[in-house]
């Protein structure tokens, strides 16, 4: 196999890879969101309450204060 | 957050590059309406000497425009909206500060230099990257800078999580970083020579087949990191920011930006199909072109998307206005490029007027149109000003809008033309046309498309004077505007 032939394969598995990759990602921001692990959607508020004491939102978690009560 | 009572953003160096992108854009813009009128009448070209010819202007045309109007516009925009939504203030930080205003010099230095070289004749012949390799040293410090100036605000940020626009800057960021680096690989003349020739002159460091393909690598991702991916960034603040509405889908903005990154990078070989590049890289260039359809799309019906229920202030926001068609352009455009990536329409469109009909559609109707539609949301807030005249906007944006469909719909009947004309032949297999044949036929719509630049011209003199009286004599504004900018 020449280095040519070797790069083509490499090319055509590494598209295939980050095509995975793409789904996965995809299926992963989904799945987190219905089982009421992550809220993606509140992020989109930072662009709106934008002024320098606004309380930030700071994570996709849905109920970060809470939980981190739990943890303790 | 008793010490940040009095902290206010820090608009100094937003408002530096707002001054530099109102020149550059009438500056290029103006060489752009002047070229589009020696094309259609040759004569013009002797105005200046040889200061005046196309082939001096139009690489100037394009690197102002580029170089000059919209990355000034990129970072006005950065430097207002990053931070926002940071919710920090560059005023936190004397470094991030003085790097912004460094970083700011340099670029007023080099985009003067790029103007006076490139009208001297001095290139490198290169798509994009005419500017020789001292210009380039330069940009890289440049860009260095502003890559410490965005990461230092990141790094003392308030806001943990990074919207949207941000993920966007910083691919800005690298993808320029990267590919600039590479397609500058070139080797000064003066140093390797012993002194021969000129000092400012250089040698690519590819050659043939290798160099075109490393150059629209290089050219087709300046247009994906400059023209694209900056102005989705200022699109997802500025739209739900002037609208009051948050983004339509957070997470289609995600899935976006990444089918973005994944497929942008691999689709710069349809600039070369029908080349000398090998079969398989012509067909993946076509491949990653039409799939580039999917992540534009997501990012502009997104868009569209967020101002459901709200379409009332499409009729009373002339900014929305501004947006909803920038947003419109950037899905005319998203999907006119990958049908010219087609091998077999690329056969009829290669180096015909449909392609900077194509451009032109996407840069003025997209980037020029998003563009300005940010300045003026920023100007209320950083001028404490209200917008010097709604009518004006309104009169703005419906002849700049005629502009852009003058524009783009005379260079698609002149392309199409072109194409067939050059590839008709009689019963004998001969070329039924010569080139003047279809110089000829395509004359009125060069004439046309010079028509189209002077009305746009206009608009941005109008967009420039509506800027100038809005920082100098309009009406104070008491508190910053939460949504929609204020204006007489």
């Amino acid at each position: 196999m020449g280095l040519r032939e070797l790069q083509g394969y490499a090319s055509f598995f590494m598209t295939i890879f980050l095509v995975v990759m793409l789904y996965g990602y995809i299926v992963y921001l989904y799945r987190s969101e219905k089982k009421g692990k992550k809220d993606y959607e509140k992020l989109g508020k930072i662009a709106l309450d934008d002024e320098i004491d606004s309380a930030p939102v700071n994570t996709s978690d849905p109920l970060p204060d809470e939980k981190k009560e739990q943890n303790k | 957050m008793q010490s940040n009572a009095a902290l206010e953003y820090d608009y100094t160096v937003a408002k530096l590059y707002t001054y530099t992108a109102i020149v550059f854009g009438f500056v290029g813009m103006l060489i752009g309406t002047l070229i589009a009128a020696q094309l259609a009448w040759p004569e013009l070209n002797y105005l200046f000497g040889e200061y005046g010819t196309f082939s001096r202007l139009r690489p100037l045309h394009t690197n102002v425009v580029i170089y000059g109007f919209t990355v000034s516009g990129v970072f006005a925009t950065f430097y207002y909206s990053a931070q926002r939504v940071l919710k920090v203030s560059m005023a936190e930080s004397k470094f991030v500060n003085g790097v912004a205003k460094l970083q700011f010099v340099l670029y007023f230095i080099a985009a003067a230099s790029m103007v006076i070289t490139e009208l001297m004749g001095i290139t490198q012949n290169k798509e994009y990257a005419q500017m020789e390799w001292p210009l380039d040293l330069l940009i890289v410090v440049i860009w260095v800078l502003w890559g410490v100036a965005m990461f230092g605000l990141i790094g003392i940020r308030r806001e943990k999580a990074l919207y949207i626009s941000m993920w966007y800057f910083i691919a800005c960021f690298l993808g320029v970083a990267m590919l600039y680096l590479f397609n500058n690989m070139a080797v000064p003349t003066y140093f390797t020579s012993g002194g021969v020739g000129s000092i400012m002159h250089s040698v690519s460091m590819y050659s043939g087949t290798n160099d075109a393909l490393v150059q629209w690598w290089w050219g087709h991702n300046a247009v994906a990191f400059v023209f694209t991916v900056p102005i989705v960034a200022m699109i997802y603040y500025f739209l739900p920011k002037e609208s009051g509405q948050a983004v339509y889908s957070y997470k289609l903005s995600l899935l976006s930006f990444w089918g973005l990154m994944f497929v942008y990078l691999w689709a710069g070989s349809h600039h070369l199909l029908w080349s000398t590049v090998p079969d398989w890289m012509q067909t993946m260039g076509s491949i990653f072109s039409v799939v580039l359809i999917l992540p534009s799309w997501g990012s502009a019906i997104n868009m569209l998307l967020t101002m459901k229920g709200e379409w009332n202030q499409l009729t009373e926001n002339p900014l929305i206005k501004f947006m909803v068609l920038a947003s419109t352009f950037y899905m005319l455009s998203t999907l006119e490029g990958p049908i010219q990536a087609i091998k077999s329409v690329n056969a009829i469109a290669h180096f015909t007027d449909w392609i900077p009909g194509h451009v032109h559609d996407g840069v003025l109707g997209w980037v020029a149109f998003m563009i300005m539609a940010g300045l003026f949301h920023m100007a209320p807030r950083m001028f404490k000003r209200e917008i010097y005249s709604k009518k004006l906007i309104e009169a703005q944006f419906w002849l700049q809008t005629t502009a852009v469909v003058l524009y783009f719909t005379s260079m698609w009947i002149a392309g199409i033309t072109q194409g067939m004309m050059w590839r008709a032949v009689d019963e004998y297999g001969n070329l039924m046309y010569s080139f003047i044949d279809t110089v000829t036929v395509l004359h009125p719509y060069y004439a046309i498309r010079a028509l189209a630049g002077i009305l746009y011209l206009t608009g941005f003199v109008m967009f420039a004077y509506n800027m100038v009286k809005t920082m100098t004599s309009s009406r104070e504004l008491s508190e910053e505007p939460q949504f929609r900018s204020p204006m007489a």
